[in-house]
Order: structure tokens, then C-alpha cells, then sequence
């Protein structure tokens, strides 16, 4: 689909162990997602889903175990992976309130990688009337809009979404189906911490709990 | 080419209207410093020739404490919001975001704060032949005052109270740019070689650029795991 130098096709979680301060959240966590699956992934609270996305994205350091990236010709080094290769949607998504909604997907689109089709994302997610607008004047929902828009602004294959659907309405939920099918269909990955089901197929990963 | 160079003008942008936006950053470095160097005469009496011995000092000094004031927001904002999470998902990496911050910091607050420095340095009774060396030190002072306080924003996050905390980190970095930078005006104002102390202040400021952004990223990166 992309002509991205570090085309993820394969993200390996291999005996993985995750650590809170002095607490073991879980660990001989293995699994392999591979190109055009979804995997959600469930859990209680504070089970540690968020945490294990965001080891994924290499924020947090893993207290065992190892976690891979392959291309189309065997393993990527994680870096170069990390920061070519996949988007972390998280609660906190990162938009200044003081700047308007256009020029935070414009930046947001040219940083993580810019070729992608703004105008594109705008009309999936309905922006077109807030680009001109403060992000501090949107609703919760419209925010999520927002920052959903950067996945398709900037294409990259591997995408870890914590809780992607919450704020958005029934419309706007099945709409961000329609584009989570569209990615697995060109050959994207999607990691996404629900407790809800996704509106697409996909496997159950469950973290925590004796783990 | 294109594609590393765009992302890079695009965070600096972005870093500079985030300054000039609310807040009005550097206007409040420069009130601050203007606020300063008022009560400077006030506390340490009105004779003139008193007033002129410490003034390129005094500008000095407190030039430091000004360019504290925004630092603690370097990192933090993006910090708190997320934010900091993907930029260290760019290309670029987390060193180069560091480096462009503490740039734009330079430009938004350092260059404002050197043009007020001669005027504060007139207004305490230097003479105005020294202007145009006070604005180069100060200029330059405040390349190294924005990528050393870096560290200690960086160095902070996540903590309460975080503005004294970059202050105590920052301050003792800070001596030699107030001492050469002083040094180099004190020196041509008694007809002495100045040149060899704004040396010195610029291989201070140039060390600072090319080390402080790996402790920066470091720091980061340690606050968000």
C-alpha cells in the first residue's frame, strides 16, 4: 500500500513481562499479530493494556521478554520500526488547545511521516468545519476525530489504539470500522485496548489477571 | 532530503507559535527582566558612578534569572499532554526534538531578552559604546542559557514544583556564560582584550548545543517510561 522503507508485517511479542513501580502487571505474554489482522485487546483496569501499547511504541521498558518488528525481509531494528512504522492513539493525544485543529493535523501529519492525504482524513472523520477552530472549543468526540485523522494523514502500517472508540457516536463508530477494515485490507496491523468489541473481526488478546 | 528537512521546519513552527501564543512568553522574560533591573538603583543606591561600576554585571546576572522564566515549560506542556509521546515517534528522534525546542526557546525568548540587554545595561549608566558587545554576548549567552536550562526542564518532569527544581539544576551551569559573558563587556569597558573571554563564552555555548540535546532525550525518555 506505502512505499514506507520499514513496512511492518509481522509485530512479535515474545514472553513479554510488564512492570508498574514494584508491581508485575503480567508477564509470558507471546503472540504474533500479522499483517491485515486486528487483535483486541482486553483487560481489566489497570490490567496493563495501555502499558503494553505503550512498550510497543518503546515508551515503556519491558521488565522480560522481547518484542520484534519484521519487514517483508525478516526483522526491522525496533527504532527504525518505531519511528516509520506505527501509530500510538492514546487518551492523552497530544493536541495544543491554544492551536487550531488544521494546524495541529498539518504538524501532527508532517512529523510522523507526511505522506499521507490530508484532505483525505479531513473528509473521512468529518472535519472540514472544525479546521479553523481551537482544539481547546472541541468536544471530547471531535478531538478523537482529530487525532484519528493523523492515522490516515501520515500511512503507517502498525497502529496501537487505546480505547479508539469511546468518545465517538454510533455514525462515527461505524465509520472508523469502515477505516480500520480499509487499513487491514491494504495490509496494516491493528492493536487496540477495547472493552467494547471492535466493529470488525478480529482475535482477543487478553493481559492481566495470574498471569 | 525533503522529507527529514520538512518535519523539522514544521516542530519549529510549531514551537514558535506555541511561545508567541498565549501566554506571551517572551514579553514576560522581558517584563521580568526590565522589573528587575528597576529595583537594581533602588536597593543599591542612586550614585551614578556606583550604578555604572556593576551595570554590565547586573545586566548580566540578571539576564540569567530571565531567561529561567519560560524554561520550565520547555518540555512540560508536551509532557503532560501527550504530546511528548509522539514526537519521540518521528523520524527525527527525541535528540533532534530537543535540540529544535531549545532553539526556538533561543530565538523566542533569547532574542528578545539580548535587544533589551543593552537598553537595561544604558539604563543602569553603562556607556553606550558598549551596546553593540552586550548584545553580542547576551545573544550568545542566551544560545547556552536555553540548551543548559533544557537539561534541567527535561531533568524535572514529572516533579511538583518544577520551576525551582530547573532553577537549583540550572543555575550553577549557568556561571561560566554570566562570567565570560560579564567578563568580555567589563573588559572592553577598561580598554582591555575582550576577545578572548567571548571565546571562550562561545566554545561554552557550542559544547552546550552539542551535548545538552542527548541529556535532554535521556531525561525524556526516562520521565515518559
Amino acid at each position: 500500500m506505502t512505499d514506507h522503507a520499514s513496512q511492518i508485517r509481522r509485530l512479535r511479542l515474545d514472553a513479554v513481562g510488564l512492570e508498574r513501580g514494584q508491581r508485575r502487571l503480567f508477564s509470558g505474554l507471546t503472540d504474533t499479530l500479522t499483517a491485515g489482522e486486528a487483535i483486541s485487546l482486553t483487560g481489566a483496569n489497570g490490567a496493563g493494556k495501555t502499558s503494553l501499547l505503550r512498550a510497543i511504541a518503546g515508551l515503556l521498558p519491558l521488565a522480560a521478554g522481547r518484542i520484534a518488528f519484521d519487514g517483508p525481509e525478516g526483522e526491522v531494528e525496533a527504532d527504525t520500526a518505531r519511528s516509520e512504522g506505527l501509530h500510538l492513539l492514546a487518551h492523552q493525544d497530544g493536541l495544543k488547545t491554544s492551536r487550531t485543529a488544521g494546524e495541529e493535523l498539518e504538524f501532527w501529519a508532517r512529523w510522523l511521516g507526511g505522506a499521507g492525504d490530508v484532505g483525505a482524513a479531513v473528509e473521512t472523520f468529518h472535519l472540514e468545519p472544525l479546521l479553523t477552530l481551537e482544539v481547546r472549543k472541541l468536544s471530547a468526540g471531535q478531538r478523537r476525530r482529530l487525532a484519528l485523522a493523523r492515522l490516515l494523514a501520515a500511512p503507517r502500517p502498525l497502529w496501537l489504539l487505546d480505547e479508539p472508540m469511546a468518545p465517538l457516536d454510533t455514525a462515527m463508530r461505524r465509520r472508523l470500522g469502515e477505516v480500520m477494515q480499509r487499513h487491514l485490507d491494504g495490509g496494516g496491523l491493528i492493536l487496540a485496548a477495547v472493552h467494547d468489541p471492535l466493529p470488525l473481526p478480529s482475535r482477543n488478546l487478553h493481559v492481566g489477571a495470574g498471569a | 532530503m525533503t522529507r527529514t528537512a520538512n518535519p523539522l521546519v514544521a516542530l519549529f513552527r510549531r514551537e514558535m507559535s506555541l511561545a508567541f501564543g498565549r501566554g506571551g512568553g517572551p514579553l514576560l522574560a522581558c517584563g521580568f527582566y526590565a522589573g528587575v533591573a528597576v529595583l537594581l538603583p533602588l536597593a543599591e543606591g542612586p550614585d551614578p558612578a556606583r550604578l555604572a561600576a556593576v551595570a554590565p554585571g547586573a545586566a548580566f546576572a540578571t539576564l540569567a534569572l530571565a531567561s529561567l522564566l519560560s524554561l520550565e515549560r520547555l518540555f512540560e506542556r508536551d509532557y503532560e499532554d501527550g504530546a511528548l509521546d509522539l514526537l519521540s515517534l518521528g523520524t527525527p528522534g527525541l535528540t533532534v526534538v530537543a535540540a529544535v525546542k531549545c532553539l526556538a526557546q533561543w530565538l523566542a525568548t533569547g532574542a528578545p531578552l539580548a535587544v533589551a540587554a543593552p537598553l537595561v545595561a544604558i539604563a543602569l549608566g553603562a556607556s553606550p559604546t558598549l551596546a553593540p558587545l552586550v548584545f553580542a554576548s547576551s545573544l550568545l549567552a542566551g544560545l547556552g542559557f536555553s540548551f543548559i536550562g533544557g537539561i534541567g526542564a527535561a531533568l524535572s518532569l514529572g516533579t511538583r514544583r518544577g520551576g525551582v527544581l530547573v532553577a537549583v539544576i540550572v543555575l550553577p551551569l549557568f556561571t561560566p556564560l554570566v562570567v565570560f559573558g560579564a567578563g568580555a563587556v567589563d573588559a572592553f569597558s577598561n580598554g582591555l582584550e575582550w576577545g578572548p573571554a567571548l571565546a571562550l563564552l562561545g566554545a561554552y555555548c557550542l559544547g552546550a548545543c552539542a551535548l545538552a540535546p542527548f541529556a535532554m532525550a535521556a531525561a525524556c525518555r526516562n520521565a515518559l517510561s
